[in-house]
């Protein structure tokens, strides 16, 4: 029957991870070193090449440290390393190793100081610019042409301005937070039901009242898709900041993984961001749905 | 001086197709006295929501003014409530927070619990107790405009505005709820001016009605007075001898489309009484010769 919907969805979704991860396992399994068929010379070489390393049995295997950048790991390195990862998570090991909580922590701090700057001054200025229809007019071609601007096209610029990593890594967190939230704010006041405006008039609330009984929940709806989009897109723009500017995060640890041909390393950071991200949006959806109504 | 007196209000709208500007209506001249209950009746496009609009204050008149009590009333104010033919309920808050937020700004003296005991009065009024923590959403129609009746009635105005106030009722509840505005106007006897275009609402509600022609340059062309005494209800005021003389006189007046007419005719009373321009209608003083007519 159409649109019924029968068994469930978390079998077919386990269903399908363990497929994935089986044809990963079975695709990127490497065979055992066999030595046979091979001289004594060959095998000499092959050790003095760092390809193969003898073992306390007397045998040959495959040099594990090579294996690391031979092919892309399977799911049980992936595993290893995790493993390994979260065992040390709260360790600081020196200025650029620290555990993966720290990293995450990080990051996720320095999402928060840029998008909660940007969303406040963004509803800030767009309450303003949907209240009057005039400047909203005056100033939307300057939005529309910094919106689509990649945040990180202001890095460096920002970098040279603020002389700080730390700063500019928020910096162009906020710059990708930003525009999304104006412009819908903007468009969320300025379409509010008049009569709503009209019932405050009429009772003669304060511009506070206003503000935060009227306006604001009034376009809250509005308002919350757009910070929706600039969450999307600070998000975007955070692993690529740490990434480029080098400052710790789990952004960072995915290229500094890769900077150490540790392919398992970049796999299991990419899970990570994905994890947080996932974590930081349904917190935020909670949060949204407090505030939304049904017109 | 009448209580509420609109003085030769005008109002022009720039022509969007050109230079010059549209004449919407031109020389409304009302006098309301206290306690009276007074309708105004046209087809679409009159400009009668624009003339309850610049009572309201939330509009400008071109030309004229409006005095209430002595004083010009400009800008909105506690003292003319509107109910909205839309109900105009902020979607994100309670019945109770509705009404609250209105009788908040009128006493902003009143303690929590005198606030609470003033709204739970008016919410009991209009038969919604138990629904006092419902949004607006989960309301029919008729229940939204009960809130809106609510709303009005408890900050006490001096005159009260229904724009259209049932038009997006269903016919039956329409009907309830005209009743229960009866009982709540014989209560307080506020000052009312309607807008309507439902012809039984108005002689059901009203002591006299405006007859607007149509616009644009609308004008009030003549002034009705409901000769049918009260209390009247929906059962027995269709039993007067002037119910039908009345409901058929205003028809005929909308069916002519009454542009730039004066009476033409049907002029019963026959005598024009403060204001040249306005005939007035009244069928307790009809002519000899108005009845044949009429016949």
């Amino acid at each position: 029957m159409a649109g019924q919907a029968k068994g469930n969805p978390w079998f077919i979704s386990v269903f399908v991870l363990m497929i994935f991860l089986l044809a990963w396992h079975f695709f990127t399994l490497t065979s055992l070193f066999d030595a046979r068929g091979l001289t004594d010379e060959q095998l000499q070489l092959m050790e003095f090449n760092g390809d193969i390393v003898k073992t306390p049995d007397g045998g040959y295997a495959w040099n594990p440290e090579k294996e690391k950048v031979k092919g892309v790991p399977g799911p049980l390195a992936v595993l290893e390393k995790a493993k390994a990862e979260l065992a040390e998570a709260f360790v600081i090991k020196g200025t650029n190793d620290h555990g993966i909580a720290y990293l995450v922590f990080y990051t996720v701090s320095r999402f928060a100081g840029g998008f909660l700057a940007a969303s406040v001054i963004a509803i800030m200025l767009g309450v303003v610019l949907g209240l009057n229809k005039v400047l909203f007019r005056a100033v939307n071609p300057f939005i529309q042409i910094l919106k689509p601007i990649s945040p990180l096209a202001w890095m460096p610029l920002l970098l040279y301005t603020v002389k700080d990593p730390k700063w500019t890594a928020i910096l162009v967190v906020f710059m990708a937070a930003i525009w999304p939230t104006l412009a819908t704010t903007a468009f969320g006041v300025s379409s509010l039901r008049k009569e709503y405006l009209h019932v405050a008039a009429i009772v003669q609330l304060s511009w506070h009242k206003r503000l935060f009984k009227v306006i604001l929940p009034g376009a809250a709806p509005t308002i919350v898709n757009g910070l929706r989009i600039s969450f999307g897109s600070a998000l975007v723009a955070v692993v690529p900041a740490e990434m480029l500017l080098g400052e710790l995060g789990v952004g960072y640890l995915s290229w500094i993984e890769w900077n150490n041909l540790d392919i398992a390393g970049v796999i299991f950071a990419i899970l990570v961001v994905g994890v947080v991200g996932v974590i930081l949006d349904s917190g935020f959806n909670k949060l949204a749905g407090l505030v939304t109504y049904q017109e | 001086m009448s209580f509420l007196h609109i003085d030769h209000v005008s109002k022009y709208f720039p022509n969007p197709s050109g230079e010059g500007q549209i004449c919407i209506f031109r020389d409304a001249t009302i006098k309301i006295e206290k306690g009276e209950f007074v309708t105004v009746i046209g087809h679409s496009g009159c400009g009668k929501s624009t003339l309850l609009n610049i009572i309201a204050g939330l509009e400008t008149p071109s030309e004229g003014g409006v005095i209430l009590n002595g004083r010009e009333a400009s800008g909105p104010g506690l003292d003319r409530m509107v109910v909205f033919q839309n109900f105009a309920l902020m979607p994100w808050m309670t019945v109770f927070e509705n009404i609250a937020l209105a009788v908040r700004s009128a006493y902003p003296d009143w303690s929590a619990a005198q606030v609470k005991a003033h709204v739970d009065k008016y919410i009991a009024l209009v038969g919604l107790k138990g629904a006092e923590n419902k949004r607006p959403v989960a309301l029919s129609g008729g229940m939204k405009q009960r809130v809106g009746l609510a709303r009005a009635f408890s900050i006490e105005p001096k005159v009260l505005l229904l724009d259209e106030p049932f038009a997006q009722i269903d016919a039956l509840t329409r009907g309830v709820i005209q009743e229960e505005l009866i009982q709540m106007w014989n209560a307080t006897r506020n000052t009312v001016f309607m807008v309507t275009h439902d012809v039984d609402e108005a002689i059901l509600l009203s002591d006299r009605i405006l007859l607007m022609t149509n616009g644009p340059e609308a004008r009030i062309a003549e002034m009705v007075h409901v000769t049918v005494p009260r209390p009247r209800s929906r059962e027995t005021v269709i039993e007067h001898p002037y119910y039908y003389r009345i409901r058929n006189h205003i028809i005929h007046f909308l069916v002519r489309h009454a542009k730039h007419e004066r009476g033409s005719g049907m002029t019963p009373g026959g005598d024009s009484g403060g204001d040249a321009q306005i005939v007035e209608v009244n069928f307790e003083k009809e002519s000899p010769r108005a009845q044949l007519t009429a016949l």
